[in-house]
């Protein structure tokens, strides 16, 4: 599903965020990217999404060559991409309906389909009863499983997420990453980035560490 | 084919949408739109029904004789006569010295003191005008000269001089108006895409968040033409009213004046074809001015994650 091979990136002012950087993830397959602030972790990420470009080594998402996808095809390659954040990345004056349905609106899915699929992604993360709300509405803890829902109803074959965790408390942590681990049970295949070492222990999943911009 | 209409209509209302949430923003920007359109819009309405107006004259090329005083009036209608039967002569019109008078008399408001000359002094006049193919310069040149054989004619005019002067009036005021339309149309433009360039800005963080859930540069830019279109719609609909307003409030003024110089000139309403034409216009107008603020700022913005 995934595939880094010697991937590097320098960014203009010549910082080095990764280099020699290689690594698989399979479909199903639920990895650990971690490491300290500033290793690296989220460089990875953004090159998967196709928000940077490697400068060098080869990076493969979903069978394609990222540094060659032209950049009329980038929408519809992260369309097959689910993505998680940290700050969540909802829209505060769309409901939760609407943020949920984003991926799909833009993926011009007809109508009553995206009712029945928000709903059914609303269901899975426990928050069908809050469609209507608008997120300053709601806790941390729901506004990030808002996002996690707007990440798969799209159903994507690859979901990332950067440090999903981060502003929670270790029992929504670990609600958090029952979902994911259900999501890879599914097929999909899941990269979380942490710092949160006791949730990566607690999993007994893979975990690819990343130091000073290497795979340690 | 739905699919791609509902599209286009959710972008139209989520468009009408923001609009309507920023009603004064939205007033202000529509009026100034709608300025800009309306002094070209009534500029034009006011040259067309000129050159309409004078466009009938135009027309009527009529060359006049005046004959000399004494000529009979059985001379006069001699060579009347004559002329009719000549080629390249549509109607040849006889205004006797006494109807002459009493026209004048009429339309003068010099009744009575008329009434004191001791006798008439105005001619016998014919006019003449000449069939529409007989109406070159060179023609009208050629029944001067014939005309101008008559011992009898005394004064031979031709009625194109102040028509020439006119078309030229026209032209000059058509070139004034095409000049004003251009730059008043690129400050319209230049309105709508400033305006969209600060909602795009506004909505920075959601055209991010679009982009980043797979949202393309066309589907980010939709609903910015159609709020484009719309502020130059509403512009132009409220430029059409004003024009109304203006034709009706001046139609008996113009019209109480035009026939004090004895010209039946009326303002023209605008046609619904010409004001289809407005509104095509300003929504025009707004698509472009949108298209190219989205096209510079759009591309700028991409997801900071």
């Amino acid at each position: 599903m995934i595939r880094f091979e010697q991937v590097g990136k320098r960014y203009p002012n010549g910082r080095e965020a990764i280099a020699g950087v290689s690594f698989d993830v399979r479909a199903g397959e639920m990895v650990f990217l971690t490491g300290r602030s500033g290793a690296g972790k989220s460089t990875i990420l953004r090159l998967i999404a196709l928000l940077e470009r490697p400068t060098r080594g080869q990076v493969t998402v979903n069978g394609k060559d990222t540094a060659k996808l032209p950049a009329r095809q980038v929408p519809a390659f992260r369309r097959q991409l689910g993505m998680v954040f940290q700050d969540h990345m909802l829209l505060p004056e769309r409901s939760v309906y609407d943020n949920v349905a984003l991926p799909l609106v833009v993926a011009h899915v007809p109508m009553r389909d995206i009712d029945k699929r928000v709903r059914a992604a609303l269901d899975q993360v426990g928050l069908l009863d809050r469609i209507a709300a608008l997120p300053p509405e709601l806790s941390v803890g729901e506004q990030q499983r808002v996002g996690i829902a707007r990440a798969i109803i799209a159903r994507p074959p690859l979901l990332i997420a950067d440090e999903p965790t981060g502003n929670l408390d270790p029992q929504l942590s670990r609600d958090v990453m029952q979902l994911f681990r259900r999501f890879s049970e599914a097929g999909v295949a899941v990269v979380v980035a942490t710092h949160d070492q006791r949730l990566v222990e607690e999993s007994g999943l893979r975990e690819i560490h990343i130091a000073s911009g290497r795979i340690a | 084919m739905s699919a791609w209409l509902g599209r286009h209509l959710q972008a139209l209302l989520f468009a009408a949408g923001r609009l309507a949430r920023a009603p004064f923003g939205t007033a202000f920007t529509v009026l100034v739109i709608a300025i800009a359109l309306t002094l070209p819009a009534a500029l034009s309405l006011l040259v067309s029904g000129v050159r309409a107006a004078s466009g009938n004259f135009a027309s009527a090329v009529d060359v006049t004789v005046y004959f000399k005083r004494g000529t009979t009036l059985d001379a006069v209608k001699q060579h009347a006569t004559e002329l009719k039967d000549q080629v390249g002569i549509a109607q040849v019109k006889l205004i006797t010295a006494d109807e002459g008078l009493e026209q004048f008399r009429q339309g003068s408001g010099f009744g009575e003191a008329l009434g004191a000359l001791p006798d008439n002094p105005l001619p016998h006049v014919l006019v003449v005008q000449p069939t529409p193919d007989s109406r070159s310069a060179d023609d009208i040149t050629a029944l001067k000269a014939r005309l101008s054989d008559w011992p009898d004619a005394e004064i031979i005019q031709v009625d194109t001089d102040w028509i020439q002067r006119l078309n030229a009036l026209l032209d000059l005021a058509r070139r004034i108006l095409a000049g004003t339309a251009v730059l008043l149309g690129a400050g319209v433009v230049a309105v709508i895409s400033n305006t969209v360039r600060l909602e795009i800005l506004n909505r920075r963080a959601e055209i991010e968040i679009t982009k980043l859930v797979g949202g393309s540069n066309a589907f980010v830019r939709r609903p910015f033409l159609y709020m484009g279109a719309l502020y130059g719609a509403l512009g132009a609909a409220l430029a059409s009213l004003l024009v109304l307003v203006g034709c009706f409030l001046l139609a008996g003024p113009v019209s109480t004046l035009a026939q004090s110089y004895g010209s039946e000139f009326r303002i023209a309403t605008p046609s619904l074809g010409q004001l289809g034409l407005l509104l095509a216009a300003g929504a025009g107008l707004g698509w472009l001015g949108a298209f190219v603020s989205a096209a510079r700022h759009l591309a700028r913005i991409e997801p900071r994650v």
